[in-house]
């Protein structure tokens, strides 16, 4: 399936970019993000939580095709 | 009085107390209104490592975000007793000393609104995906997690 991804803060300046579409033929988050390490390694040394659709989700959550997004942690206020 | 619809809490740049002043002062038809208690974030010079922060810029997953604050509005007018509540946070730069978050609740009685406004700010401060980065004055920078 087609996934976008979206990256922000800290996590958008180790991807040099702030969204991504892939082809992508795995079943959980955690096949997507073992993918997404494989291609910025640095990543993990970075902190975030992983929303799929809008909803933080854990990493065995299936993947549904929704838009993920990788986030930092929270800043506001 | 909830609204259904998604509101877009973002502000381009800082809040201004132009801004604010008005806010308060459209309030004066709503006399059911006995008590209003308002929150201002406003970034902070910290200094690390001997660098000032100048400024905070502000970023936002925006859709997941309007939705995370539809969703605490909605949670805070089912909790307490409210005639109504705003808020607003910036996006973009935002210098040191300005106001980035202005939350606003109104209601018929005093004690409602202490607990609401701590409530929604505690709320906005965990579960918004806004992210922070804080320019130091010789303009290298860091990112700013929430305590």
């Amino acid at each position: 399936m087609l996934i976008t991804i979206k990256y922000f803060g800290q996590i958008a300046e180790v991807t040099q970019k702030e969204e991504e579409s892939l082809e992508f033929s795995g079943v959980l988050i955690s096949e997507l993000l073992e993918h997404i390490y494989s291609k910025y390694n640095a990543l993990k040394n970075e902190g975030f939580q992983i929303a799929q659709n809008q909803e933080l989700v854990s990493l065995e959550t299936k993947l549904s095709g929704k838009e993920i997004a990788l986030l930092p942690p929270f800043a506001g206020g | 009085m909830t609204n259904k619809k998604i509101k877009n809490v973002f502000r381009q740049g800082a809040i201004s107390s132009e801004f604010i002043g008005d806010s308060i002062a459209k309030h004066q038809t709503k006399t059911s209104i006995g008590a209003h208690n308002i929150f201002l974030g406003q970034v902070r010079a910290d200094i690390i490592d001997n660098k000032t922060v100048s400024a905070i810029e502000y970023t936002a997953y925006e859709d997941m975000a309007n939705a995370k604050f539809h969703d605490i509005r909605e949670t805070a007018f089912e909790k307490f007793e409210l005639t109504c509540m705003h808020i607003y946070h910036s996006l973009g730069t935002v210098k040191a000393g300005e106001i980035c978050l202005f939350v606003f609740v109104s209601s018929p009685r005093r004690k409602v609104v202490f607990e609401a406004l701590e409530f929604i700010v505690e709320a906005v401060k965990a579960d918004v995906p806004v992210f922070g980065k804080e320019i130091f004055e010789d303009e290298s920078h860091q990112w700013k997690v929430n305590k």
